[in-house]
């Protein structure tokens, strides 16, 4: 597979390795921001290959995993309505609410459809004048021009009955809320190839310099990641604390223009609760008040719902890097993917999913 | 977060309005909107996220990074792990 | 002019199923007669009985009885109709028997067009054939719109154990070889991206396939072999997770020998599932002593259906119940069970 293939080449990837172990001399704490680079990691087992020195700690970068469980419930209380076909990326499906999931309000009649692009939700909504058609619009940067694009083309096309439930979350805030947190350990981050494809990396160079920290944006791949932890050390070693990019065959600096209008002229920044971690402020998108009509929280009055977290977990802690997933007591005990406590025990990216799936219980 | 898988684009067409494309991943063919990507060619690579198309790969980015790694090969730093086994062997 | 009084006739001749196909009455022979009978008869089938007389080889049978849902019906490389005939066979003969007879239990929805049930009872028909055995006994019944999805089918099965032959999934001994007979995913691939939804164009064709002559071949030539087992749902991670703890012991198996078609490589990549736990309708997995790993091997390969099988690694003493993959850069990882369905995701 071109592009794929030549970044999961064991020869190039042992002589970076080579190369990280060569330059390290002491510890150093470095933290993946995605979720899809923490699976790839774990997946490769890259975390067994790295110097003891050197730490990886999982980041919030999942979109899954940092929906707060109050948008989950509404989720749940608009697909079990009767008009409502309800959309989703397969991801959503398991996540657990209060008290169920999305797949238990399919079990008891909701129809709930599973999709791979949110163009596909309006197409149902054309299909389907008489239904109500909602999309659970989640994701981080990367994600954002696919919502906003639906929105868009419904205002295009008049179409009436379509709406979206917005969780969308942006990464830079998160980054300064870690960094700013008083148990911070994070030292260097990879930052998240795919939102810096959409966004660019100029927000993140005030970041690197204010709190003096490497930012590498990274790719995942095998080769990407280790590129990217190698150029992280080398500045860690240096003393240095700058924005490389190491990921340029997929991010410019400016990133994608016309991706970033489309999302400007559809949202507007607000504040957002993050699963497990609490309040960012500036840290979500919302609808911009002339597409309130696509706002499914507001079509369908679900705006009051609220929902509070087990107190068993500590995804919270996780998803911020101060504690590993096998640390947490609740971990592979009252937790697993069969019957998660909380979303990172969901999601195959889910820091705790990846630790349960592949590093359960067998020591190499 | 966000699974992006390269692709090259095969043909590009029109949908409602918007600029769609088949985009071929190893022989598996999908559709993807093409609007964030204006310029975008057939024969291109792009990588492509929930249905959209959102960088056309820079291909000279993509070999000059290769050509520095080559080059780290080529220099042969010590390998510390050439005591492991192997690939090929279980 | 005179004008005859006519009693109106009732229609006999519909484009899809009814109701009153499913009630015995006539309109159920007509269906018998029609659809089923012209592809399926044979000594049994003829007789019209409620139930096939069989005589059985002396031995040891097998038994055994699965049912076949599948959306959408018909898929690349395939119909439910013969992944059930191939379904039932396999599971048969990954229990060392030879495959005799199966039966045949349908479920229909009202309105399914009769043209479609037709292609599948001869798909059952020629997939019957192809595994050399015989359908003698079915039943049809007929629900309403919206009770099942289009068509269920049931197959029940029966076949000879060989004489000395012991394939049991507890049987898996430290030393043994694990032999996969060819790629992984291609049927759930073919499936998913053929599903609405999800913006493929599909390329992908099932497998599915009946494996009982590839194994009849296999245990001519080696009688020995410890444990047979097709990877259908839940991919060749599930099967291999099962052997593990079946047996108590422990699996290890090499990434890069996975055989994995190119184009369901690229739809696994899009859409985030890893093949491995991808379901396969025409594939076996079994284990062996390492000495004669070679010789089934060989009798594999040259076969249609094993023309791809390799070693995919071994088992071992040591995390008994846990299967482990060495990665192509040498460091290992757990390969779990799957947790339920495959979903795409996007991140």
């Amino acid at each position: 597979m071109k592009y794929i293939d030549e970044y999961r080449d064991p020869q190039l990837a042992r002589k970076l390795l080579a190369e990280i172990h060569r330059v390290t001399t002491r510890s150093w704490t470095i933290m993946e921001i995605c979720g899809g680079q923490t699976h790839s990691i774990i997946r490769n087992g890259i975390d067994q290959l790295l110097p003891d020195a050197i730490e990886l700690v999982h980041g919030p970068g999942c979109p899954v995993c940092v929906t707060p469980l109050e948008s989950i419930e509404r989720a749940l209380e608009i697909a079990a309505q009767k008009e409502v076909i309800f959309t989703s990326f397969g991801d959503m499906l398991r996540v657990p609410g209060s008290s169920r999931d999305l797949f238990m309000v399919r079990s008891e009649g909701g129809d709930v459809r599973i999709l791979f692009s949110p163009l596909d939700s309006l197409q149902i909504a054309r299909d389907n004048p008489d239904k109500e058609v909602v999309f659970f619009a989640v994701g981080f940067e990367t994600t954002a021009p696919a919502n906003a694009m639906a929105v868009w083309q419904a205002v295009r096309e008049g179409i009436q009955n379509f709406s979206i439930l917005v969780s969308q979350v942006m990464v830079p805030p998160a980054m300064r809320a870690i960094l700013s947190s008083p148990g911070n350990r994070v030292q260097g981050f990879l930052a998240a190839g795919h939102v810096c494809a959409v966004m660019g990396y100029e927000e993140y160079e005030p970041v690197a310099q204010e709190f003096h920290v490497p930012i590498v944006p990274t790719g995942f791949e095998p080769v990407d990641l280790l590129a990217g932890i190698l150029e992280t050390v080398e500045q860690l070693e240096e003393g240095r604390a700058e924005l490389v990019n190491r990921y340029a065959r997929v991010v410019s600096r400016e990133g994608n223009r016309k991706a970033k209008e489309i999302i400007e002229n559809v949202f507007e920044v607000t504040d957002r609760q993050w699963r497990g971690i609490g309040l960012i402020p500036g840290s979500g998108l919302g609808l911009r008040e002339e597409f309130a009509r696509f706002d499914a929280e507001k079509k369908f009055n679900v705006s009051h719902i609220c929902a509070s977290e087990s107190p068993l977990c500590m995804s919270g802690q996780v998803l911020q890097g101060a504690l590993k997933p096998d640390a947490c007591p609740a971990f592979a005990k009252e937790c697993t993917p069969e019957h998660p406590l909380g979303a990172t025990m969901v999601s195959s990216e889910g820091a705790c999913a990846a630790y349960y799936n592949y590093h359960r219980k067998f020591t190499p | 977060m966000c699974l992006a898988i390269p692709g090259k684009l095969l043909e590009i067409s029109s949908e409602n309005g918007l600029k769609m494309g088949t985009i071929d991943v190893n022989g598996a063919r999908t559709r993807a909107c093409l609007e964030y990507v204006p310029e975008i060619q057939v024969g291109n690579y792009t990588i492509v996220h929930a249905g959209f198309a959102l960088k056309i790969i820079d291909e000279e980015e993509a070999a000059e990074s290769l050509k520095l790694w080559a080059e780290l090969v080529e220099k042969g730093a010590f390998d510390p792990f050439d005591e492991l086994p192997s690939s090929g062997a279980v | 002019m005179t004008i005859e009084p006519v009693c109106p006739a009732p229609i006999t001749q519909h484009e899809s199923v009814q109701m009153a196909h499913g009630a015995g009455g006539r309109l159920s022979q007509v269906l018998m007669q029609r659809v089923f009978m012209p592809h399926l008869h044979n000594q049994f089938l003829d007789l019209l009985d409620d139930q096939a007389k069989l005589d059985l080889p002396t031995g040891r049978t097998a038994f055994t009885t699965d049912t076949y849902v599948v959306s959408p019906v018909f898929f690349p490389g395939g119909n439910i109709g013969e992944l059930a005939v191939n379904g039932t066979v396999n599971d048969l003969a990954v229990g060392g028997a030879k495959p005799l007879y199966l039966s045949a239990g349908f479920v229909l929805e009202e309105g399914f067009p009769l043209a479609d049930l037709e292609t599948i009872v001869m798909s059952m028909a020629a997939a019957a054939l192809k595994a050399g055995v015989m359908i003698v006994t079915g039943d049809t019944k007929v629900v309403g719109k919206g009770q099942c999805d289009k068509i269920f089918i049931n197959t029940t099965g029966v076949g000879a154990i060989r004489e000395g032959v012991d394939l049991s999934c507890r049987n898996l001994k430290p030393g043994d070889a694990l032999i996969l007979s060819g790629t992984v995913g291609d049927h759930g691939m073919a499936i998913m991206t053929s599903r609405q939804g999800l913006s493929f164009q599909s390329t992908i064709k099932s497998d599915c396939a009946s494996l009982n002559h590839m194994i009849g071949a296999v245990l001519d030539a080696v009688p020995a072999v410890s444990a047979m087992r097709d990877p259908t749902r839940g991919g060749v991670a599930a099967t291999l997770n099962e052997l593990a703890a079946a047996s108590s012991v422990g699996i290890e198996i090499n990434e890069t020998a996975i055989p994995v078609k190119p184009d369901v490589r690229g739809a696994c990549e899009l859409l985030g599932i890893d093949p491995l736990h991808v379901a396969n309708e025409g594939k076996l997995v079994l284990a062996v002593a390492t000495r004669d790993a070679d010789k089934v091997l060989e009798v594999m390969r040259a076969t249609e259906e094993g023309r791809d099988a390799v070693i995919i690694g071994s088992v071992v003493a040591d995390h008994p119940g846990m299967v482990v993959m060495r990665t192509a850069f040498g460091s290992r990882r757990i390969v779990d069970l799957p947790l339920g369905e495959q979903l795409p995701r996007i991140c």
